[in-house]
């Protein structure tokens, strides 16, 4: 999968500013998309086209446990995140909501290139510099989890955990 | 192999001798979800075919984020919980009832050695009653409320002791910021935190919660006190770690030497000692939250609150904790000093904590908070400088408009 990244090399974005909590309490998706990163970079959302990548730096989506965190960034258009770091939550949920995050610790993407992402692999090229990263390894569960599109699909397909 | 108090508790509920790295299905006690995440995970129950949580009294729903509902869209969100715990027979404790973290306590909802997963990362407060307890994103919990399990990895355990006594106006708060610094944003992060030492002796029920509560500040998986010194209503079996148990990393704290801490905008691993912001002036304090907004902190308020005035210029907003706090501080007549000295009450919940209602700060304007978190936007204005200390702290600087030491003031109480 080819997708244009938005890089923000900023260490520990936390999860008020993925989306702050008074625009966390509804049901309706696409408010979440439009106020996603907004106290970050005003202009995020319309900046953002389908199947474009978001990159940053350590322990993304530290904070709270808000699922409506990974939902924004999905339904904003984002087809994944990398990361040199992620929360704990924030890294569960993602996995769970079906957004593929790839943490690559030692990365130097620049703003504005293309990447080819190999999420089977973990493998992520740069297509500007032919620069090819591996991602850290996730535990086969979670692979299962984005395989089948996320956590209801995993459940509703196999009823309970298979390690 | 000895064990920490988590791989005890996780090996018990694994129903296998786990440790550190391990991958386990475990079976969980009970399950919390709050209106800023129950709507969507009742939603995705739903979609997994769930019908009725696998425990329905043990499924605990809270409304205390937007309570009572300051607008029909979270009216609606709310009246989405009530309709299914109505016809589930979950456990409901409606608006008005408090926060959360504070319920699951008090209502006897967590017990010490159990594994409690909640959808709010403060979650990790039930560690102050030495329970195994974590945050999850809502579709994690939709999967316990329809297996009764969850999957997870052993964390590896940071031991910290907390040695000495603390100097008055030193509180919790202040320890547990102290333990923020030394670690940092994401310094027990996919790791747990388990706390013991001579300290533990002068820490009551709601400090130890004050000092579970912020192990997800440093990332934690969850942040276990050990039981030496609790005191709960009923009985219960204390666990401590194994002599020989395993730790990814130890740390001694002197609580002795501890002065008041502040974080400073914008994150709570912004660590200061009082003294490098003394003076900072202040437009509005903030009392309460699953930090700090138990009976003893709007005491310890009172006591330097009393028959004085706030500041000029300052507002004071009290959210106690839960109706039960509410309760006494009303028959103690803690509420009335507060109030005579121009502090104003909103009703037991979140109230501003995460910028929904109920006192969202303007523009440039500086807050002292007894909150957990100060990230840009937290109290709804992301150009607003949020500070965070303890009560001790908050009181005595409202008194005077500007952040001030309350040594003094806590030294004149005691004696
Ligand atoms: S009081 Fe604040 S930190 Fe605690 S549960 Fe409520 S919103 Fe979260």
């Amino acid at each position: 999968m080819k997708g244009k990244v938005h890089v923000y090399d900023v260490d520990n974005i936390d999860t008020d500013r993925i989306i702050p909590g008074k625009y966390t309490k509804t049901l309706d998706m696409s408010v979440l998309a439009e106020h996603c990163l907004e106290d970050l970079d005003e202009s995020f959302n319309s900046k953002v086209t389908k199947g474009d990548i978001l990159v940053a730096g350590e322990n993304f989506g530290c904070g709270s446990s808000r699922e409506q965190a990974p939902v924004a960034i999905k339904v904003a258009g984002i087809y994944a995140v990398i990361a040199k770091s992620f929360a704990r939550i924030f890294y569960r949920n993602a996995i769970n909501v079906g957004l593929p995050i790839l943490e690559i610790a030692d990365h130097s993407i620049s703003p504005g290139i293309e990447l080819d992402i190999d999420l089977q692999s973990g493998i992520v090229k740069d297509l500007a510099s032919e620069k090819v990263y591996q991602s850290a390894k996730m535990p086969k569960v979670m692979i299962d989890i984005l395989e089948a599109g996320g956590l209801v699909s995993y459940l509703s397909k196999y009823g309970d955990y298979k390690l | 192999m000895g064990q920490t108090i988590v791989e005890k508790i996780l090996s018990r509920h694994a129903g296998k001798d786990v440790e550190a790295s391990d991958l386990a299905i475990v079976n969980v006690d009970a399950a919390m979800a709050t209106d800023a995440s129950a709507p969507f995970a009742i939603k995705a129950f739903r979609e997994m075919g769930g019908k009725k949580p696998w425990n329905p009294e043990r499924m605990v729903f809270v409304i205390d984020h937007g309570a009572p509902a300051p607008n029909e869209r979270i009216a609606n969100l709310h009246k989405i919980i009530r309709e299914f715990t109505t016809e589930t027979g979950s456990t409901l404790f409606d608006a008005g009832s408090g926060i959360c973290h504070q319920i699951m306590i008090d209502e006897e909802q967590a017990h010490p050695g159990e594994l409690i997963i909640g959808a709010d990362s403060h979650s990790v407060t039930y560690g102050a009653i030495g329970a195994f307890s974590t945050g999850v994103g809502a579709t994690d919990l939709a999967a316990v409320m329809l297996t009764g399990k969850t999957w997870l990895k052993v964390p590896p355990t940071i031991r910290v002791e907390l040695n000495g006594r603390p100097n008055p106006g030193v509180q919790s708060k202040d320890i547990i910021l102290a333990v923020v610094e030394k670690l940092g944003m994401d310094g027990a992060t996919y790791k747990a935190l388990e706390y013991s030492g001579s300290a533990l002796e002068y820490l009551s029920l709601g400090g130890r919660m004050t000092i579970a509560n912020m192990a997800v500040e440093m990332g934690g998986k969850a942040g276990v006190i050990e039981t030496t010194g609790l005191e709960l209503p009923y009985d219960f079996e204390h666990i401590h770690p194994d002599s020989d148990a395993n730790y990814i990393a130890e740390y001694s704290i002197d609580i002795s030497a501890l002065r008041p801490k502040v974080s400073t905008p914008h994150s709570p691993a912004n660590v200061s000692d009082i003294d490098e912001v003394l003076g900072t002036k202040i437009d509005l304090v903030f009392l309460g939250t699953c930090t700090n907004g138990r009976l003893e902190d709007l005491h310890t308020a009172a006591s330097i609150l009393k028959k004085k005035k706030l500041a000029p210029g300052v507002r004071m907003i009290v959210t106690p904790a839960s109706r039960k706090v509410m309760n006494a501080a009303m028959a103690d007549g803690t509420m009335n000093i507060l109030s005579d000295a121009g502090a104003m009450f909103i009703p037991p919940g979140c109230g501003p904590c995460v910028g929904t209602h109920l006192g969202v700060p303007a523009d440039s304007e500086t807050i002292l908070s007894t909150a957990n978190r100060n990230f840009p936007g937290r109290m709804g204005n992301p150009k607003a400088q949020v500070f965070l200390s303890s009560p001790a702290t908050v009181a005595a600087s409202a008194l005077k408009g500007e952040i001030t030491d309350p040594t003094e003031v806590m030294e004149e109480i005691i004696s």
